[in-house]
């Protein structure tokens, strides 16, 4: 089983980019389960229809530690089998905290059992690293394979510069390894050859570029994956390219993050120059 | 090695100091370097003390919360004291300390208890607001207490419960007087932070609150003494036979009750100078009443303070009194005195403790003839070293500002004019108020005054100084014993006490007598000096 975490800024899209890599990774026959990691429990409604999942905390805190796992997981599109983590209101607890709670039960109650043939995890994980529970996913090996999703704005590539201290961090320790950055566009100038060559600086590789497509808002009006909704779309090709650019991927490292100054340089060399 | 001669003064440290500084790496010699002063007490020298103990080095400082709650709040008897937080915070600072408390029949005493919300995962995660207040509102059916207040322990601080909005819906619910502590075990560089935080919540939500009409001729606070082991005791006897009215004590054997009509006193007398100058500051600039420091520990100390306090008030037959019971008391505590000296004069002590202790004890050892050469405080400031005249050259780094320092202004309608009318003339004679000289002018040339003292260093004092007997805490009690050593634990006194006032002094020397004159810390040694602790062998297959 392959165990991937998608990081990135905050309303980067990293839950609509992996609810859609998951559509384009399933029709390839692929068993997938997604943990949504945000406490705003929106990182399966593509995959769901909707937002109709109880959380694993809500669960917990409702029913106790007697939990079956059909209280928490969903199954969606394709069979894929749908967790969201939950977490508290706005400004208060620790949702952090939340998110380590929440995986050590799954972890107890077995959903990663050898049963459920599954290939995939994905782990979509809220914002920025901003504290040890939101790293949960990249300790003590749960996720093993890191994309993040970036795109040409500036404070989306600090993010994601950030995003690889956390990950060289716990990368000497254990397992974990960037396997790539995904750009999601937001059609800045040399967009493209910006992110390939931040890629190339951290050490790792551009995945693929998701161009800026109406149909992705088109689809989650209707609480669809695009391929679940225009499967014919040039769009749904994107992320079938994605899907399968992830599937065959061999190449994982340990990232160098940039100084600020090498960030800023880079920033100016590609926004500047045209 | 045999023991050092100290009959014609102590030696120079500089090369003990030099190598317990060599042990460290160069930064953390440099700091530690200028903790680490040896004293001279005709010129005032500079310690550095009240800053952060580096990571690594084994401190024997506890936290803000222990500060605030164990010893500012732990001992007051008719306020439920809930922790909010997971269940080994409240469960180790219950009574530890050996606070005593005398409850009429029929008043409330809730010492005895241990209040906690028991902070599970679950409230981590979603907050703990609701728990805390399901947690107040169950201890008032239980216990119908007339205050609640609320510690916050490190979690709380980090997942941002608001434990004062609690506080303020629950007394409005409630009908009762609630208040919240902010006193997060980080939230300072030790304990010292907790006392501050504590001295202003119980001014801020408490001192004031009832104007009670006056019960004595003389009416005054004690501050800062904690009624470990019954000191307190000794000391409200002397105060009734004299004809002074105790309204309340900060806080051993004390009562919230008592903190609203504190402000009614004619004067605060300050014993642990640390721990409790804050309310003493706050009440004078309020109310107008008047403080100076007084010393319950050691039988010329007791004289000297209730000579001054009798001198404040002026009253001839006070005076009297005092010069009365001073001399009867005198008679038997120099009794036992004789009787103890000539087996323990000579010998030598060390104390690491408190934030005026390690100073007070060394008056009662002095009775008896025994010389502290090495002392220090686990969580004082400068002023408690040097004297309250550097105060005002103190740098105010980021962990003091970090603290709230209230504002307080005059209440005109409650300001005691004849109070600061009577201590300006005082002043003129020479008498002296806010009047802290610290410990390093009470000590011995070339004595070693260390702050913040830590494991290393320790164990290096002994093997220097050879000490007849250590004063300090639990966590360093076994430690020292095992050299040798016995110890003396100033927080609790082990399980002896009271030793403040005349009784406690006899106490203190019988005690000494006990713990010095006695060979039995020779006759032991330790196994594992004379015998290995692992003994293997070795099967050579030939």
């Amino acid at each position: 089983m392959r165990k991937i975490a998608i990081y990135g800024k905050g309303g980067i899209g990293k839950s609509t980019t992996t609810q859609n890599t998951v559509a384009g990774l399933v029709e390839a026959g692929k068993k997938i389960k997604v943990v949504g990691c945000d406490p705003k429990a929106d990182s399966t409604r593509l995959l769901l229809g909707g937002l109709a999942q109880k959380t694993v905390l809500d669960t917990l805190r409702e029913e106790g530690e007697d939990i079956d796992l059909d209280d928490i997981v969903k199954e969606g599109y394709g069979g894929v089998r749908c967790v969201e983590s939950g977490g508290p209101e706005p400004g208060v607890g620790c949702a952090g905290r939340g998110i380590i709670t929440s995986i050590n039960l799954l972890e107890q109650l077995g959903a990663w059992d050898e049963s459920y043939n599954i290939d995939y995890t994905f782990y979509d994980v809220l914002g920025d690293v901003v504290c040890g529970g939101f790293a949960m996913p990249i300790r003590e090996g749960k996720a093993e394979e890191i994309y993040i999703v970036v795109s040409g704005e500036m404070m989306a590539m600090y993010a994601a510069n950030n995003i690889c201290k956390g990950i060289k961090k716990y990368a000497q320790a254990g397992a974990v390894r960037l396997g790539g950055l995904i750009c999601n566009s937001r059609k800045v100038d040399n967009e493209r050859e910006m992110i390939e060559e931040l890629a190339r600086q951290l050490g790792t590789k551009l995945i693929h570029f998701v161009p800026r497509d109406n149909m992705v808002q088109q689809a989650e009006i209707h609480r669809k994956t695009v391929i679940e909704f225009k499967p014919q779309h040039v769009q749904a090709d994107e992320y079938r390219a994605l899907a399968k650019a992830i599937d065959e991927n061999e190449m994982f490292v340990i990232p160098e993050p940039l100084e600020m100054d090498d960030l800023e340089k880079l920033l100016i060399d590609f926004g500047i120059a045209s | 090695m045999p023991k050092r001669d100290y009959t014609n003064g102590l030696p120079d440290p500089a090369e003990l100091k030099e190598e317990l500084l060599k042990k460290y790496p160069r930064k953390v010699a440099k700091k530690r370097a200028k903790s680490m002063v040896t004293n001279n007490p005709a010129e005032s020298k500079e310690i550095l003390a009240n800053v952060r103990t580096v990571p690594g080095i084994i401190t024997q400082r506890g936290c803000t919360y222990a500060g605030c709650k164990g010893v500012v709040l732990g001992p007051t008897r008719d306020i439920i004291n809930l922790v909010h937080g997971p269940i080994g915070c409240s469960f180790y600072a219950w009574l530890t300390r050996r606070n005593q408390t005398r409850a009429m029949e029929g008043d409330p005493n809730f010492i005895t208890y241990a209040f906690s919300t028991d902070m599970q995962d679950e409230n981590i995660v979603f907050g703990g607001e609701k728990k805390l207040k399901e947690a107040i509102r169950e201890a008032f059916e239980n216990f119908h207490p007339t205050s609640i207040g609320i510690f916050s322990t490190c979690p709380v601080g980090l997942i941002g419960d608001d434990v004062h909005s609690v506080a303020r819906d629950m007394k409005a619910e409630l009908g009762i007087n609630i208040f919240g502590f902010s006193c997060e075990g980080y939230r300072g560089v030790s304990q010292s932070a907790g006392h501050h935080i504590a001295n202003n919540g119980i001014f801020k939500h408490v001192v004031g609150n009832e104007d009670r009409e006056r019960t004595g001729k003389y009416q005054v606070n004690l501050l800062g003494e904690y009624n470990i082991g019954g000191d307190a005791f000794e000391i409200e006897a002397l105060f009734e036979e004299i004809g002074v009215t105790l309204i309340s004590t900060y806080s051993g054997n004390s009562t919230v009750e008592s903190f609203a009509y504190s402000h009614t006193a004619d004067l605060n007398m300050v014993m642990c100078h640390r721990s409790i100058n804050y309310i003493a500051e706050m009440m004078e600039e309020k109310y107008g009443i008047p403080w100076f420091k007084v010393n319950f520990i050691g039988a010329e100390s007791t004289a000297k303070s209730l000579r001054k306090m009798a001198e404040y008030f002026g009253d001839s037959e006070m005076i009297a009194k005092v010069e009365e019971v001073i001399a009867r008391e005198m008679l038997k505590v120099k009794a036992v005195a004789e009787a103890v000296k000539p087996k323990v004069e000579g010998k030598l002590a060390m104390m690491f403790v408190g934030g005026s202790r390690a100073h007070h004890y060394q008056d009662l050892f002095r009775e008896l003839g025994v010389k502290t050469v090495s002392a220090g405080y686990e969580f004082a400031h400068r002023d408690d070293y040097e004297g309250r005249e550097v105060i005002p050259s103190i740098k105010i780094d980021a962990d003091t500002r970090n603290i709230e320092d209230l504002v307080v202004t005059k209440d005109d309608t409650r300001y005691r004019e004849d109070l600061a009318e009577k201590k300006a003339k005082l002043e003129e004679s020479g008498y002296e108020f806010k009047d802290y000289k610290g410990m390093m002018p009470d000590m011995q040339k070339n004595a070693l005054v260390i702050d913040d003292v830590n494991h290393w260093e320790t164990e290096k004092l002994i093997e220097f100084y050879k000490p007849d007997i250590f004063c300090a805490g639990i966590k360093e009690k076994y430690v020292v014993q095992k050299y040798g050593v016995p110890l003396k634990q100033l927080h609790s006194y082990d399980y002896g006490g009271p030793y403040a006032a005349f009784g406690g002094a006899i106490n203190f020397y019988k005690e000494m007598e006990r713990m010095l004159a006695t060979d039995v810390w020779k006759l032991v040694d330790a196994p594992w000096k004379h015998e290995p602790e692992i003994v293997g062998c070795v099967t050579v297959d030939a």
